[in-house]
């Protein structure tokens, strides 16, 4: 039956420290099996216009920039690093490295936001790419460019919401580690918020090529 | 201890290859492969979530059960997707009367 | 178990444990989460029937007796999108699942206790964001929000009634996550997946369809929502939208959505059949596999609400052949209740009358769909009164029976009270007759071309529809007395003992009302569930 430190992080509906654990993972995964059919419904509803209205996609696409999307690309695969790297000190027990690969996964995903907004976003609005907002684009096929967009700034901006939240998670994690209140018997919390963070760089590496590479750059 | 120790050295090497792949995947948007172009980002977006999901997010060393829902939920996904699209690709196979047909078409 | 009675109001349980207001609403006990469910699932179930109620009376005359056709369109809108997202999807498994999964499993609680809770706040957000849009002048586009409609036609609160039943698809969603997440590593020693009573498969596989289901709705009305407040074409033809395409993201959530309202129901009727038929279920295995059955076939069906929108005739071809699968897991149940009832031992108390009246009403209201899963049929019967009869036969003849028997069956569990035993047959007998007198007529005048949403109608179509509106009235007598008796015997009713109704299953071994960690020491499980007529086993 657990010791007197353990009992202290096992919750009274579990009988011991391992079934918790178990719990705690299984339940984000079915949570991630949820975010997957949420954005999986928004990946439909594209996939279908996309192959309704081929060339004005391509041309909405081409008017994204390919270098910043893969340089936002490389910023959240960096963040899965150090994420991972968070939750292997977690494991180990090492409080240091635990609170500098927290900090780091936040910045790199502060970066990641922030760059979206204010070099892609703030300039699709002001070159009227903004649909509701500002769309002033009048070549062919404007309407198609005009529902690609729709579905490029709702894509990016629920995935750039996911984001925020797991920043302010983290946040809260990072405090948490700071008070020393992870061990190696007691590291869920981050365990799955890795997870959670892990789910959200995959799905921009989705979205990256999907977006921005449609019908080829050549 | 609870869970699976995955070491730096793995991560690093991980971590490698998703920046190669994704170097890869906006290299090959400038060569023109017609159709293929889709495919390939594809199949590269796919070995990057792969590599994601089997190394960083553990479900190389993890139960059965996690791998089932993982595998369920892009079941399901494909099935939205897969059911949706026989309607869309299947339309254009019913005839439709002459009668029916205008001059104009709206796009 | 024939130990004496306990005073409920000398010994301690969950619901003396503690007192006040606060102690109810930052609640983590699930048997007190169950019943703040209990308490708003009912009151929405009245807003629900208060509109039914209008939209009957109107019916009473070809011309509308009481309403503009303006003002009925809101009615059904409202009466659909309360009965379905605020009752039906909720109330077996927020109430009873809530309550019973734990105990059922030998567990002192869900896996995540304050998960829970928060999911009960989440349906009252989303409850306010329904009534809100009622009260500031209602919707009208029925709960299906079919666009062009819901997008560029109306001035109606459509983005608050969607922004309502949003919020509440995540309340769903947590709930079956935590059921999921309990019933796969909280299971008592011994207590394999085949030795878990139905109920528990039942909720297992609605749970399912909730996690993969209720995200496409979210972003079905978000598109919606997003097309109403920017004007931006999503479904708009003109800019290359496609308004089926909301259809099928929408009717992905919405048709295994009706499988989340029956099956938890279909879980309570295994519990009662045996129970009172003090038999053994027949075929365990095949009602358990047909219930995950269904939660998975249920994701293939779809487009049989589609086949008169525009949807390709091949597809429809595929959705048809499909929705006819999907009857045979269910048919599998109802021959299996049927082989139990087969030489049982069965008595007629009010739990079982609610079970008896769900396989014949179930069935009959299976086998109508069947005559919509045909294609050819079906240009004849869409959206006519015999899709209303047909989804009412499963969802008040299948599911709210089911959702009152299990409230019977339990009550004196969750309340260590009986309730009047003459009164409550007395009620389901009402609700019975009342039901089949407002729904039957419904089937003919579908058949006879009367359309489904209308205000008015022609006026040979007059008899039925006075038919269905006394019938109507006799329901609503049929509901209200059961309100009354049930709160009466909270504090009038005779004590109940653990087990009133000789019941096999974990939650039975506990005081009633039990106390608020379910078990003093966690069994063990070591006979097959339904052990009716062995030899008693001990559980320790």
């Amino acid at each position: 039956m657990p010791d007197g430190h353990a009992s202290t992080a096992l919750a009274h509906q579990f009988e011991d420290l391992e079934q918790q654990h178990e719990a705690a993972s299984l339940g984000m995964w079915v949570f991630l099996a949820t975010e997957v059919m949420f954005f999986g419904g928004l990946f439909a509803g594209y996939a279908i216009y996309r192959n309704l209205h081929p060339a004005g996609f391509a041309a909405g696409s081409h008017l994204l920039n390919v270098t910043i999307g893969a340089l936002n690309t490389a910023v959240l695969i960096c963040s899965s690093l150090t994420m991972a790297l968070a939750v292997r000190a977690a494991q180990l027990g090492r409080k240091k490295p635990l609170v500098t690969f927290l900090i780091l996964t936040m910045l790199l995903g502060l970066a990641f936001i922030v760059i979206k907004l204010t070099l892609e976003w703030r300039h699709d609005y002001l070159e009227g790419f903004a649909p509701g907002l500002n769309f002033t684009f009048a070549g062919p096929n404007a309407k198609s460019v005009e529902l690609f967009f729709v579905f490029y700034f709702l894509m990016t901006g629920v995935h750039a919401a996911h984001m925020v939240v797991g920043v302010g998670v983290l946040a809260m994690v990072l405090a948490m580690a700071w008070k020393g209140r992870f061990s190696p018997e007691r590291y869920n919390t981050v365990e799955t918020v890795g997870l959670y963070w892990h789910f959200i760089d995959i799905i921009w590496i989705f979205l990256f090529p999907l977006l921005y590479l449609i019908g080829g750059r050549y | 201890m609870l869970g699976h120790v995955v070491p730096k050295s793995t991560y690093f090497l991980i971590f490698g290859s998703l920046l190669a792949l994704t170097a890869l995947t906006t290299g090959m948007a400038y060569v023109d492969l017609g159709q293929w172009n889709t495919i390939v980002a594809l199949v590269i977006a796919c070995s990057k979530a792969t590599l994601v999901v089997l190394f960083f997010m553990h479900v190389r060393w993890s139960t059965h059960l996690m791998r089932v829902v993982l595998l369920s939920a892009l079941l399901w996904l494909a099935i939205l997707i897969s059911l949706t699209t026989t309607d869309f690709f299947s339309r254009g196979w019913t005839p439709v009367p002459q009668s029916w047909e205008s001059s104009e078409v709206v796009r | 178990m024939a130990t004496a009675a306990v005073n409920p109001d000398t010994r301690v349980h969950y619901l003396n444990a503690d007192y006040g207001i606060k102690s109810w609403l930052l609640t983590t006990d699930h048997k007190r989460i169950a019943l703040l469910y209990l308490a708003s699932i009912t009151m929405f179930f009245f807003v629900g029937g208060a509109a039914a109620v209008l939209m009957r009376l109107n019916l009473i005359e070809p011309n509308g007796a009481l309403v503009e056709p303006a003002t009925y369109n809101k009615l059904f809108s409202m009466h659909g999108i309360v009965m379905i997202f605020f009752f039906l999807i909720p109330s077996i498994p927020a109430v009873l699942g809530n309550f019973l999964v734990p105990m059922m499993i030998g567990a002192r609680d869900l896996a995540f206790p304050r998960l829970n809770l928060l999911s009960w706040y989440l349906y009252m957000t989303g409850g306010i964001l329904a009534l809100y849009a009622v009260i500031g002048g209602g919707v009208d586009t029925g709960w299906t929000f079919y666009t062009p409609l819901s997008t560029t036609y109306v001035n109606t609160n459509v983005i608050s009634a969607a922004l309502g039943a949003f919020v509440a698809g995540f309340s769903s969603i947590l709930t079956g996550l935590n059921f999921i997440v309990t019933i796969h590593k909280m299971r008592a020693p011994g207590m394999t997946w085949f030795r878990m009573p139905l109920f528990l498969w039942a909720i297992y596989s609605t749970s399912i369809i909730q996690i993969l289901g209720t995200p496409v709705l979210a972003i079905a009305l978000t598109l919606v929502a997003l097309e109403r407040l920017f004007h931006v074409g999503v479904f708009d033809p003109a800019v290359g939208g496609d308004p089926i395409l909301f259809q099928h993201l929408f009717w992905f959530y919405s048709h295994p959505a009706v499988y989340i309202m029956i099956l938890p129901s279909m879980g309570v009727i295994s519990e009662i059949v045996t129970c009172f038929a003090k038999k053994r279920i027949f075929g365990y295995s095949f009602v358990a596999f047909s219930s995950v059955a269904i939660a998975v076939i249920s994701f293939l069906v779809w487009g049989h609400h589609m086949f008169v929108s525009g949807q390709s005739i091949y597809a429809g071809i595929i959705f048809s052949a499909l929705s006819f699968a999907v009857a045979i897991p269910s048919a599998i149940k109802v021959f299996n209740w049927t082989a139990t009832l087969y030489k049982g031992s069965i008595s007629y108390d009010a739990p079982m009358l609610y079970a008896l009246g769900f396989i014949g009403l179930f069935t009959m209201g299976g086998l109508t769909g069947l005559f919509l899963a045909t294609l050819a049929t079906d240009q004849h019967l869409h959206d006519t009164y015999f899709v209303v009869g047909h989804f009412h036969y499963i969802m008040v003849g299948g599911a709210v029976m089911g959702y009152l028997g299990g409230i019977h069956f339990w009550w004196p569990k969750i309340t260590g009270r009986l309730y009047p035993d003459g009164w409550a047959r007395l009620a389901a007998a009402i609700i019975f007759v009342g039901f089949n007198l407002t729904f039957f007529p419904q089937y003919l005048l579908g058949y006879l071309g009367m359309p489904r949403r209308y205000a008015i109608y022609p006026p040979e179509f007059q008899v039925l529809n006075v038919m269905s509106s006394a019938g109507a009235s006799i329901q609503g007598v049929g509901y209200l007395i059961p309100l009354i008796y049930l709160i009466w015997s909270i504090r009038y009713g005779p004590v109940a003992g653990p087990n009133p109704w000789g019941a096999k299953g974990l939650e039975w071994e506990t005081p009633s009302p039990p106390p608020t960690e379910n078990f003093k020491e966690l069994p063990v499980v070591t006979e097959e569930a339904y052990a009716y007529g062995e030899k008693e086993t001990h559980v320790a």
